[in-house]
């Protein structure tokens, strides 16, 4: 019955898919979205049952769904492991992709392909559910490439825009780069244990050398840069922000871009026999949330604001992750799951109010117009920003106040660093949107109006989320959510984590909330109070304000290292198949002259065989003939005794 | 004499395609134009009977005509394969040559004419009756490639991989006269023994060896004995382009590993290396190129180089000197495995672009797939599948054919060529999906016109079901096919 229970959780948005899939043009649309959510639905009571089942008896349950065998030494099944880290992910996967879900039949409503976004969206929930819920790397890895997937086919669902279909690419493209590295590791995995099996690779983790650990945990960390957009791999995140707003919520800020984080909190195991790993994964992402928190500062784009804040608050997750603080990675996961889906659908919420408008220097003063969205979009400014007591503060605070206490003060200090950032453009947006002098352009500014229920209640549920949604951490390092992760997430480097006196991190709370309330301050006097102050500003360092801008020109640098030279190099070989230099030929000709009897032989097989096309290629036409008799066919021929050439060298020179 | 019962029992498959082959020849010119589907029906069942009578001696090995042949399981496997490719490719032909307006009788002759080649070259224990196999099976696709008489890139093509093709079989012949001269045999088993006593210095012996190295070179298509396969996939007609791409190409694997690893074997201290820089130019040359393809003919041969590179990674594992034989043969079975996934997954791609061409579209430019989505929602879902899984994308066939590819590359202790494969895997996305996002991405230009449903015919799908269902099911339920290569291996000495 529970095992039963367990496989119903990815089968229910299965089979929404499949019908969905191949019958959603037969029936309307209301019979399309009442199965993607209802789906859904079902897989969030399941998980809650699954949930409360693990909650009373505390025991880690594998199921097997079937024997997925390779043969040979490698036995692979289709597995789930449910543990209390499954559990977290399960509940926030399906909680937040529900309440998603039931946003987009508002949102998307009278778009076109609607049936084939539920489609999308529930085989993102499939892809998805496999990824947190196998117990062996290959699950996870199927997982992994299916969310990839969906996110790429999400990201350009607006396909009359090149730019998403550009955007969609590239995600596609730096993710696959990500993947090389996780693959190796399964590789690596594979040859030090035999086995892709978490239970016994986790157990027998200690046997492994701190080399070959830490080669592991590298190539790990790879993939898990790809998928979380971390530095250097994070480009395509803002990006993707082509895609719909649910799919901005629900991918690309609730739950794919956290894979990275549960991977490696998964694999904390292997982490913690690599400290030069740990390290590594401590400063991307110390780097990546002040980093992007940065560029935040200056866009435009009310959804690319929030997608350097992703990015940043997943550098937070990694740096918590890197000082083995991986409960409190999971529990910012959870956290920001909850305040930056809100953030998203809420600013979903004022796109669909302004007739698709994104650009907030056309907003301002809509808090009268659009209350609702307003109230909502505070909220979740409140609790990223890490306002007490919402969500925000609690499990961000946690992350700070555990580097602070073990010793961690250059990554501390970029925490806080990044935390005041994080305050300051949050309402710099808060402001600039909804705040001071309407800029909304005049045809937009007849037709605002507040979303229709079935956006607004979801967005009710996740405001309320966001501000009681750190009580569970509460105290911090002690509190409910700890004693239930901690059974999986406690690891050599966290052992050492209950030693901090309890003054301190009274103390680092305020620190927080000083800082929190600074970033506010700021964007309050320059956004509100002095409005024309912050152009000021922006003038007296133009060059620091463009870099910012134009996000340090990554992109740019990216296109210019290695897109542009692998595409040059392509069609540079590609001419060369094509019409092989002249120059070429007559090398390759004088080194065969030089080959005596050997090249005799081969010039008469050339002639022989040129004898065979005048005889054969009687029926050609002219044009056919030209081509013939620029000596391509020569030409290539001439190549393959190259390469012979090439092979005989290499041989003798062995 | 008395006729060699024994022996022609033996090569019962090679005689029904055989004389099939020449039945079509014969049949057709009694036959009314509009009942030549009946050739293909009758092509079709025959590789039925064979695939019945290659399953029930799957176990056995049994040589015949004193050792020229033999018929080892290893040879049945590939003979399986490549039964299910022609079927396939006789099935596509018979919706895609109407659209082509190529109403030839001797066509289904010809494929299996090649076919028949093939055979031969996959269980031939002798050099010479290899060179034989190879001959019939390249001599039919040469005229098979210009089959679309009206059409100067066709004609174009049959001539360019006549002349290189004839010139490469001269190397492989020259490298065959060689090797009978050392050894004053063709037998792969006097060639082993002559190897063993001549020792790895012997000049003429590697020398005949490179040369054995660049004939099956060209045969599979790997730098730098590629170039031609862009031109000739490109203007060949795309029925038989898939047949080249995955057919010819599983054959020559099939004949070159035997060559290299029974008759040289001793000798692969010395090919190994070859391989490895072969291997290694291969899938950079193929993965890089196919960037900047605008059709996708030339996009998917550029492809098919590639994976000759991913299988190659195979081949060098089991030419590994220091492995033991177990590492060795899961290379082998690796290459064989891979081989059979890229069989499904490339010609249900070729099959897709001759589908399209019979939707009346031009077809063959990666631009007229703009909007397939829209226009021709399943065909688009069934590239997709496709393209995802070339690309090695689980749960499809092609990321199992990979993982197993790059398992035995890893567990042979070559690491760091799993990763360069990993990263060009990483590149060839980048192509693949490109494909998807034109035809999901992308409005259908209006003059185009809405096609709601797939014109198609029954054997058409049939052949994309097919594909379909091997890309799928090979990637959700590997095991049995897996328990086949690796009980089909060849025995390493």
């Amino acid at each position: 019955m529970y095992d039963l229970l367990v496989i119903l959780i990815p089968v229910f948005p299965l089979l929404a898919v499949l019908i969905n899939g191949l019958a959603g043009h037969r029936y309307s649309h209301h019979v399309a979205y009442r199965l993607a959510c209802g789906s859904v639905g079902l897989s969030f009571l399941c998980s809650v049952a699954v949930f409360a089942t693990t909650l009373r008896t505390g025991i880690t349950r594998e199921v097997v769904a079937y024997t997925w065998i390779f043969g040979g030494d490698l036995v692979v099944n289709l597995a789930f492991l449910i543990d209390p880290l499954t559990c977290v992910m399960l509940l926030v996967v399906t909680g937040v992709g529900l309440l998603i879900h039931l946003y987009s039949i508002g949102y998307m409503h009278g778009e076109e392909g609607f049936t084939r976004f539920f489609t999308y969206m529930n085989l993102f929930m499939v892809s998805m559910l496999l990824l947190v819920m196998g117990n062996n790397y290959l699950v996870l890895f199927i997982g992994w490439e299916g969310v990839g997937l969906c996110s790429y086919l999400l990201i350009g669902y607006y396909y009359d825009r090149v730019s998403a279909a550009k955007a969609a690419t590239k995600a596609f493209v730096m993710n696959r780069i990500g993947d090389a590295g996780f693959l190796l590791a399964i590789f690596l995995v594979f040859v030090n244990f035999g086995t892709l099996d978490y239970t016994e690779v986790f157990a027998r983790a200690g046997e492994l050398s701190t080399a070959t650990a830490t080669a592991i945990a590298l190539c790990l960390l790879i993939g898990a840069v790809g998928k979380s957009a971390q530095v250097p791999l994070y480009t395509w995140l803002p990006d993707a922000m082509e895609g719909p707003t649910p799919v901005s919520a629900l991918i690309h800020a609730a739950t794919m871009v956290t894979a990275g984080v549960y991977m490696i909190v998964r694999n904390h195991a292997i982490f913690d026999m690599a400290p030069v790993a740990m390290t590594t994964v401590a400063w991307v992402g110390g780097i990546t949330a002040l980093f992007a928190a940065t560029i935040g500062l200056v866009q435009n784009d009310i959804k690319r604001v929030l997608a350097y804040s992703t990015v940043s608050q997943l550098g937070y997750m990694f740096l918590a992750c890197g000082i083995g603080a991986y409960t409190a990675a999971i529990f910012h996961l959870m956290t920001h799951a909850f305040f930056k889906a809100l953030l998203f659908l809420a600013a979903g919420s004022v796109i669909h109010a302004l007739s698709g408008e994104q650009d907030i220097r056309k907003m301002g003063g809509l808090k009268a117009r659009i209350p609702m969205t307003h109230a909502l979009f505070l909220v979740g400014t409140l609790a990223i920003a890490g306002i007490f007591p919402l969500a925000g503060f609690w499990s961000k605070d946690e992350i700070m106040a555990h580097a602070f206490t073990h010793g961690h003060y250059a990554l501390y200090a970029m925490a806080v660093l990044g935390a005041l950032l994080t305050s300051f453009y949050m309402f710099r947006l808060t402001y600039l949107t909804f705040y001071g002098q309407s800029r909304v352009e005049p045809h937009v500014a007849g037709h605002i109006h507040e979303s229709p229920g079935i956006m607004i209640k979801p967005l009710l549920v996740l405001a309320v989320l966001s501000v009681i949604g750190g009580f569970p951490g509460v105290p911090p390092e002690e509190g409910w959510f700890h004693h239930f992760l901690d059974p999986v997430t406690v690891g050599v480097l966290s052992g050492a984590a209950h030693q901090g006196a309890t003054h301190p991190i009274v103390l680092l709370m305020v620190v927080a909330t000083v800082i929190a309330l600074a970033g506010w301050g700021l964007a309050h006097f320059l956004y509100s109070a002095r409005p024309e102050a912050a152009s000021q500003w922006a003038a007296r360092a133009p060059a620091a304000y463009r870099t910012l801008f134009n996000k340090y020109y990554i992109d740019e640098a990216y296109d210019a290292a290695f897109v542009e030279p692998a595409k040059r190099v392509g069609r540079i070989w590609d001419w060369f198949d094509r019409t092989v230099i002249d120059g070429l030929v007559r090398g390759v000709g004088g080194m065969t002259q030089g080959g005596s009897a050997l090249s005799t032989w081969m010039e008469k097989y050339i002639i022989y065989g040129s004898i065979n096309v005048l005889g054969y290629a009687n029926h050609l036409t002219a044009r056919s003939w030209r081509r013939l008799q620029t000596g391509m066919v020569h030409h290539y021929a001439a190549i393959i005794v190259a390469g012979l050439f090439i092979l005989l060298h290499l041989i003798l020179l062995w | 004499m008395t006729l060699p019962l024994g022996d022609l029992v033996a090569i019962i498959p090679e005689l029904i395609v055989a004389t099939v082959a020449c039945l079509v020849l014969v049949l057709d010119p009694i036959t009314p134009p509009s009942r030549t589907h009946w050739l293909a029906w009758l092509s079709v069942a025959s590789l039925v009977a064979c695939f019945g009578i290659t399953v029930s001696r799957m176990d056995a090995t049994v040589t015949a005509f004193s050792d020229l042949m033999i018929l080892d399981p290893y040879a049945g496997y590939w003979k399986l394969l490549l039964y299910v490719v022609t079927a396939l490719t006789i099935l596509l032909s018979l919706a895609y040559l109407r659209v082509e307006r190529i109403h030839l009788g001797e066509y289904y002759g010809l494929i299996l004419l090649s076919l028949a080649g093939m055979m031969i070259m996959v269980s031939a224990a002798d050099l010479l009756v290899i060179y034989l196999g190879t001959e019939l099976m390249s001599l039919s696709l040469y005229v098979l490639a210009g089959f679309k008489r009206f059409e100067v890139r066709s004609l174009e093509a049959s001539a360019k991989y006549f002349v290189l093709g004839s010139f490469s079989s001269g190397i492989l012949l020259y490298g065959i006269s060689l090797l009978f001269g050392v050894a004053g045999s063709t037998r792969l088993s006097a060639i082993a023994a002559a190897v063993g006593t001549h020792g790895l210095d012997d000049p003429a012996l590697l020398f005949a060896m490179i040369l054995l190295v660049v004939g099956f070179g060209f045969k599979i298509a790997v730098v730098p004995f590629h170039m031609w396969t862009p031109d000739v996939y490109e203007g060949s007609p795309t029925s038989v382009t898939a047949f080249m791409a995955v057919a010819s190409k599983a054959a020559s694997f099939a004949a070159f590993l035997r060559v290299f690893l029974e008759g040289l074997g001793g000798l692969r201290e010395k090919w190994y290396a070859l391989f490895l820089v072969i291997c290694v130019a291969t899938l950079i040359l193929g993965n890089v190129v196919a960037i900047v393809q605008t059709n996708i003919k030339r996009m998917l041969a550029y492809s098919s180089i590639a994976h000759a590179g991913y299988a190659l990674i195979g081949v060098v594992v089991a030419g590994q000197a220091a492995a033991d034989n177990e590492t060795r043969a899961l290379g082998l079975s690796s290459v064989m495995l891979y081989l059979a996934m890229y069989a499904f997954m490339t010609f249900g791609a070729f099959a897709v672009v001759a589908l399209l061409r019979k939707g009346g579209l031009e077809g063959e430019e990666i631009e007229d797939f703009t909007g397939l989505a829209k226009r021709q929602p399943l065909a688009a879902l069934l590239m997709l599948v496709f393209m995802v899984s070339l690309a090695g994308i689980p749960p499809t066939a092609g990321f199992i054919g990979k993982l197993y590819v790059f398992m035995a590359a890893v567990n042979a202790g070559l690491t760091w060529l799993a990763v360069v494969a990993v990263l060009l895997t990483a590149v060839s996305a980048y192509y693949y999906l490109r494909v998807v996002m034109v035809m999901y991405m992308r409005e259908p230009d209006p003059s185009a016109g809405l096609v709601s449903r797939l014109t198609t015919s029954p054997a058409l799908t049939l052949v994309l079901a097919s594909a379909f269902a091997g890309v799928i099911l090979l990637g959700l339920f590997p095991d049995p096919l897996v328990s086949i290569t690796t009980s089909a291996v060849l025995p390493f000495k």
